[in-house]
């Protein structure tokens, strides 16, 4: 018997409240949050205090949001189901959205591959080896058009999980519209342009933090104005969980960096209720399944309090935290990958009733390659299984009032705010990425938790713990190495036949705003237009801003 | 006093995935290794320098972007091209079953798949630097 070594500070463990020995070599049970997070034993009226109806939860789509952003919830809307998709080239992945729309998803995720993350076109030097593996290669218009080949743009919202970027392929998006006959002011659909968490997190970064905010309220005072319908920052605490951190790490860091966002927008003369409202966020659907619940509800609850006190927001729709949820791709196992459909179906049924607007659920196989399309029917199946057949949808926010749930969500919302303030004295978020704060807490929390897996005090099923020999056979998704040689021969082509004059003449404009201090989109726009390539566009940026490096934290 | 072994942790090519990376970075120096960490993006080209500068007894590569096939073989012919055989290279990652044996023929000496223990690996690093 001893002690079950939980995260040091916080709020450790007591050896003596673990009684019975342990049976085998696995070391006595500890109840924690994957996060760590100490739960007691029993939550009583004691816990949450002289609880405030009105004031901690208020009506669903009342302020301060804790039930949900819409009145009627999922009666009103069901969450949109949207599959994160993207391979090989335009032409495959097209088919793949073709294929999904048939099963019923209502709106598209686009993935691209690492050298579009990056900026890089398919025919680079850097891109050798990558192109189309991780996603979808787009290097210029031509791509875009043919990734939206046959689907009207009018009537799909697409999401686009982009950074470094995302003004360009906006500004493909928005061509290609105008192209299909439908107007800028018509189109929705959300950027992931959060370039704060790829320095925190992700790590696909391409000029340093204070020029890439800059890009990202661009995109923002453009879209204010001329595309409305259009989200122009999922601010994601996804990919900080995937990097190894906490909940509450996860809940913390995403909003600060959100509030830095709005506070770089209103310095730029922007007022806070003309593009509050279009900030969407993103987060993590993890394994612990009460304390993701506890994430999503404090999370809508510090944004309402953040926006209307700190930012004197006074429209309510800039006070809604609307947010994506994909499920945990860092929980999956590539042992017994069948056991993936179960953790995924737990994770998204946490995400519901937390109240996500949209939701991705991961394939049993994307721990060892991209997604078969029989692994991601059964992804989107498990959704509309949620949906259809647990009667978890009847009813707003079923958790609410639960002793557990109430506690928990004042815990998370409280220890949030510590790490928010933190960074507030540090000068924000900017400040905080350039001294390492955000990605050394992160490494930490990561490597407390690997340790705590190698010691058998948290539990994987399959990996640590009911280990068996031999392996189920598990078809995989291949890309054809062919295409990058197929898209050099295109974007040679492409560079042969277009208007190179007309286009030298976008590209001075171009450079001559990043320069300045005039907004990029216009201007990236008519690149596009004219067919630029994205690292062409990348480069002038570079060129002008500076190449960011890792510092390499570990 | 025995020499502390030396390893490089390699990060190659565009991909940002460096949790497995940076937490076998810190496993190896907490194993007693002297480490270096890469940091994120490298060339094949830089990688290979970087070996070769720091004078390392091992590189462990990580890779979860599905490049592995054309970037870990890289990286070996590049090292063995400047006259550094006796470094071994190793890696892993999202990696399937099937790549396994083109690797290692392509100069990579084990392999460790997505769930390997962070023992494991040290052991095997202790036993073939």
């Amino acid at each position: 018997m001893g002690d079950c070594n939980c995260r040091k500070g916080a709020n450790p463990c007591k050896p003596e409240e673990q009684k019975a020995p342990p049976k085998d070599k696995h070391p006595p049970r500890c109840y924690t949050t994957v996060s760590d997070q100490k739960i007691e034993q029993i939550y009583t009226p004691t816990d949450i205090g002289s609880f405030n109806y009105d004031e901690k939860l208020g009506a669903p789509g009342e302020y301060p949001f804790t039930r949900g952003v819409h009145n009627t919830m999922y009666r009103g809307r069901v969450w949109t189901k949207r599959m994160f998709a993207g391979f090989g080239s335009a032409k495959d992945t097209n088919q793949r959205y073709h294929f999904l729309l048939n099963q019923g998803q209502t709106g598209l995720s686009v993935a691209f591959d690492f050298p579009t993350l990056m900026g890089y076109d398919s025919d680079s030097p850097m891109s050798k080896g990558e192109v189309g593996k991780c996603g979808v290669a787009i290097s210029s218009l031509a791509d875009m058009e043919m990734l939206f080949d046959g689907i009207p743009l009018d009537k799909v919202t697409t999401s686009m999980t982009i950074n470094p970027p995302a003004a360009i392929l906006l500004a493909m998006y928005i061509v290609t519209a105008e192209k299909q006959g439908i107007d800028r002011n018509k189109i929705g659909g959300t950027i992931q342009n959060d370039m704060l968490k790829e320095f925190i997190a992700q790590k696909t970064f391409m000029c340093p933090p204070k020029e890439s905010v800059r890009l990202i309220v661009d995109t923002i005072e453009f879209c204010t104005k001329e595309v409305p319908k259009w989200n122009t920052i999922s601010i994601s605490g996804y990919h900080i969980r995937e990097a190894g951190s906490t909940a509450i790490q996860e809940l913390a860091f995403t909003l600060r960096d959100g509030m830095e966002y709005v506070e770089k927008a209103i310095e730029r003369g922007l007022d806070v209720d003309d593009f509050a409202p279009r900030l969407s966020f993103f987060f993590n659907a993890h394994m612990d399944f009460f304390e993701e619940i506890a994430k999503y509800r404090a999370a809508r609850r510090i944004w309402a309090k953040t926006m209307k006190e700190r930012f004197g927001a006074k429209n309510p729709r800039s006070w809604m935290l609307r947010f994506h949820t994909q499920t945990a791709g860092c929980s999956l196992t590539a042992q017994q990958p069948y056991n993936n459909v179960v953790r995924t179906a737990y994770q998204g049924m946490s995400a519901v009733l937390g109240g996500t607007q949209s939701l991705h659920t991961n394939s049993l196989d994307e721990v060892l390659a991209l997604p078969t399309e029989e692994a991601v029917t059964i992804a989107l199946r498990t959704q509309q299984i949620i949906e259809e057949e647990t009667g978890v949808i009847n009813t707003i926010d079923p958790l609410a009032g639960s002793y557990f749930i109430e506690a928990l969500t004042d815990k998370m919302e409280a220890e949030a705010m510590k790490y928010i303030e933190t960074i507030d004295k540090m000068g924000g978020m900017v400040a905080a990425i350039e001294r390492g704060y955000p990605q050394k807490e992160i490494a930490d929390a990561a490597y407390h938790y690997q340790k705590q897996v190698e010691k058998n005090e948290k539990i994987v099923v399959g990996v640590n713990k009911y280990i068996q020999d031999g392996k189920l056979p598990i078809d995989l998704l291949e890309i054809d190495p062919e295409i990058e040689i197929k898209r050099n021969e295109n974007l040679k082509k492409l560079r042969n036949t277009r208007n190179n004059s007309k286009l030298n003449e976008t590209m001075a404009g171009l450079k001559k705003a990043a320069e300045g201090s005039e907004n990029m989109m216009p201007h990236i726009i008519n690149a596009v237009r004219e067919y630029a390539t994205l690292q062409e566009i990348c480069d002038v940026m570079r060129g002008a801003w500076g190449v960011y490096r890792d510092p390499g934290y570990f | 006093m025995k020499r502390k072994k030396r390893i490089l942790v390699g990060k190659v090519g565009l991909d940002g995935h460096d949790r497995g990376a940076k937490i076998l970075a810190r496993a190896f120096r907490d194993a007693g290794f002297e480490v270096v960490y890469s940091g994120l993006h490298q060339t094949p080209e830089m990688i290979a320098n970087m070996a070769i500068q720091e004078a390392v007894d091992g590189v462990g590569l990580s890779l979860l972007s599905g490049a592995h096939n054309h970037l870990f073989p890289e990286v070996a012919r590049l090292i063995k091209e400047k006259g550094a055989d006796n470094i071994v290279i190793f890696g892993g990652g999202t990696i399937p079953d099937k790549d396994v044996a083109f690797l290692k023929e392509s100069g990579i000496s084990e392999i460790f798949l997505p769930g390997t223990s962070l023992d494991i690996i040290i052991n095997w690093a202790d036993n073939n630097l």
